[in-house]
Order: structure tokens, then sequence, then C-alpha cells
């Protein structure tokens, strides 16, 4: 008979919080799915404005809330809908995530995308992929930076 | 420093100023004064024990000395860097403040167990330093004394830091984080947190559990040292005011090291020098975006 721990581990599957924005990458997600695209279904999107209305702490607290992985997507640059959101948000994500990696989060847990409303095959590609890295690393824990 | 003594005289009898804030000798060693009487001065010294960076008592969340009045402040080359902070973030305005410029040669890493500045004592913040003459005072004081002597603990720190697995990282902070009593010395020791309402003390929503946990602990001081990104002057209040010696002169110095390498910023004392997360580049570097 397996262990608690064991049986734990083998039905474990990662939980993935993905903040998007509403033009570009929420709308790629749905052309996605409209598409028909096969994904891993670990991923849970939140919808906000603008990828820089990320704030640093949303990332925090999903982890501490037992994400074991984050995916962060907006438009690609010059593609703002509000012209300059997403520069000024690239500059705090590439501290942010400098910092992260200082502090000792694994790299493959935090993933920066830009992905427009026309790239559902990107999409696709983002899901699947950060979730096969974060089933590599196994479940986040308080030590790691995660709550479970 | 009979200077000093004197100029600060000058402010406080003709009434320019009605406090001015210096260094004063106290039972434990330099401490901060709030001179309001011309009879006082005699009180005002400069010397390597010097480490505290009054700027931080011109932050208007402080009451307690905004309600003494005008003030003068004494200031090292590095304190006009967070005097400039407060400038450019319009908490002060420069001509509210008469500025009394000390020239430095360096200080004290820890002015209690050493006395003498050598490579060994000095303070790491003082390798490289630029601006040993404040270049924001209404007056200068002192002879420009010679650089202060090199010492790259904090940088060999880092690098060495950088070098390990995340596993190891995580291992190391975690150690140190965990130690951590959230009293928030380190946010009241700083120049630049002038916040009435602090995040960490919010709870619609609660960003940050107040209860010293590791996971709290760490999501404080990551949000702290992301609000300092491009704003921290180095000088290193925050660490000094740990009960838990805390390295967290570390992890601000990483940050400002990562902001210096990504926007070509590094805090200067001019006002007029837009900080780096205020304005961007098209041309930002985005090798982790996907």
């Amino acid at each position: 008979m397996l262990s608690e721990d064991a049986q734990a581990s083998s039905t474990w599957s990662p939980k993935i919080v993905a903040f998007v924005c509403n033009w570009c990458t929420y709308t790629g997600a749905d052309l996605a799915g409209t598409s028909r695209l096969k994904m891993d279904p670990n991923v849970r999107v939140i919808r906000l404005p603008c990828s820089s209305r990320v704030n640093p702490l949303f990332i925090i607290k999903a982890f501490e809330r037992g994400a074991d992985g984050v995916i962060v997507s907006g438009c690609h640059t010059g593609d703002c809908h509000y012209s300059t959101g997403n520069f000024h948000a690239r500059r705090r994500f590439a501290i942010l995530n400098d910092l992260l990696h200082f502090l000792g989060l694994e790299e493959d847990r935090v993933t920066f995308a830009w992905v427009s409303a026309s790239e559902g095959n990107k999409w696709q590609e983002v899901v699947n992929e950060t979730t096969a890295r974060v089933k590599q690393l196994g479940p986040a824990t308080v030590q790691t930076g995660g709550a479970a | 420093m009979k200077e000093l003594q004197e100029a600060a005289r000058k402010l406080l009898s003709e009434g320019t100023v009605s406090v001015v804030l210096g260094y004063e000798m106290g039972p434990r060693g330099v401490r901060a004064a709030f001179i309001t009487r011309p009879e006082d001065v005699g009180k005002l010294i400069f010397n390597t024990s010097c480490v505290q960076n009054l700027t931080t008592y011109l932050n208007p969340r402080r009451a307690q000395i905004t309600q003494l009045g005008r003030p003068a402040v004494v200031v090292k080359g590095c304190d006009a860097r967070s005097l400039a902070g407060l400038i450019r973030e319009k908490q002060i305005e420069r001509d509210k403040v008469v500025v009394l410029g000390v020239r430095c040669g360096g200080v004290l890493e820890d002015p209690e167990s050493a006395s003498e500045l050598t490579a060994e004592t000095v303070s790491v913040r003082c390798t490289g330093c630029k601006v040993r003459e404040p270049h924001l005072a209404d007056q200068l004081f002192g002879e420009l004394p010679a650089e202060p002597p090199v010492n790259h603990r904090r940088e060999e720190q880092i690098a060495a830091l950088e070098k390990m697995t995340a596993v190891e990282r995580r291992e190391y902070w975690n150690n140190q984080l965990e130690r951590c009593i959230r009293c928030h010395a380190c946010r009241e020791a700083c120049p630049m947190c002038f916040c009435v309402k602090c995040t960490a003390e919010k709870t619609q929503p609660q960003w940050i559990d107040a209860a010293a946990t590791l996971e709290s602990n760490r999501a404080w001081q990551t949000m702290r040292v992301l609000h300092q990104a491009g704003r921290c002057v180095d000088c290193l209040e925050c660490e000094r005011a740990c009960p838990e010696h805390i390295p967290l002169g570390l992890l601000v110095r990483y940050v400002a090291g990562r902001v210096e390498e990504r926007f070509h910023y590094e805090a200067v004392d001019d006002p007029t020098v837009p900080a780096p997360f205020g304005m961007y580049r098209p041309d930002d570097e985005e090798e982790f975006i996907r």
C-alpha cells in the first residue's frame, strides 16, 4: 500500500494561476478555446484590464494560497490598449522576476508571456509548457514559497 | 565642527529655522539631535560614527518633527540622495528646508565595535562613493577627506548567493526571514517609506498577513524591497534598525544592482532626474518574457 505522501503525489496535479489582460491574452485564450485546441486543464485564468494591473502581490498571494505556478500575460509591446501600460509593466516584471529568483523561487514557476488576440496557438504552448515545467518541479510548499 | 555649530547658531538665533537636525553624542554613541535653542548648538558633531541618514526625519509622516517648524538638516553626500528622492516625489519642498552639507570620507559599519576607519570597519555602502561632497547643500562644511577605504564584502556575498542553486538560496533566505518579528522597524527607519497607510496594514483586502509567519514575512520583504526599487539610496537604515539582524542590505542592494544594469539608473542627488519606474524605454530588455 502506498504511503499518504505517495498517494497524494500520485494524484497531484499542479494549480496554475494566469493573470491575463482583457484585450489580448484573454481574447487569445478565448480563441484557443473556440478553436478547440487541446490544453492542460491546470490553468485558472484571471482577467485583468491590462498587464500593468498585475501587482507583484497578486503573484505572491497566488503562491501563498496554494498555486504551484503563475502565468502573467498581456499584449505585445506596442499593442497595449492603453498605449503604454505593458511598457511600464515590463520594467516592473523584470525586477520582480529577478527578485523572486534571488529569494529562491525556481525560475520555471513564473512564466511571463506576450500573447496577442490572434495567438491562440501561442497560448496553448504557454499553458502546456508551463504545466509541464511545474509538474517537473512538483508542488510548491511553504518552504518554496507556496502554501501546501 | 566649529563652523557647523556657528552656522546652526546663526540659523536658530536669526529665526531662519526652528530646529536643526544633526548628530550629537548620546550615552550609547552618536545619535540624532534635534536642536531648537541656539545655546545647544555645542552638542553638534560630525565624525565617522555619524552613520544615520537624518533626512528620514524630513519624511512628512513624522508629525512630531514637522510640528517643530522649519528644519535645517545635516546631510552627508549619500543622505542628499534621499533628500533628492523626497523632493522628486513631492514630499518636501526644497526651499522649505535648509541643507547643511558635510564633506565625508566614509563612515563605520558598526560604530559600537570599531572607531578607526579601515577596509574592515568601513560601511559597505561607502565603497566607490561618488558623492563625498553633497551637491544639494546650502552651506558646506569640513575639508574634503580622502576616498573611503574599499570593501567589497557585500558584492561578494551577493555574487555567492547568485551562484547558489534556487534551493540553496531559498534555504538561506528562509533561515533569515523566519526570524522576522514584523516589527516594521525597517519601514519606520526608511527615509523613502512615507505612505500614510502602508499596504502591510490594509485589511480589506489583506495582502500581507499581520502575523509573523515565513510566508507573510517573505511577502512583506518582497513588497517592501520592490517598493524601494529605483528609489532606495542604500543608506542601510533598514538593516541597522532590524532587531533580528536580517541582512536586508543584501536585498535592497541586489535590486538596486539589477535596476542599474537593466535601466542604467543609479540613485542620484539630483531631484530633476526621473526615477526608473515612472518611465520606460521601448527597447527595454525582455529576455525573460516569451
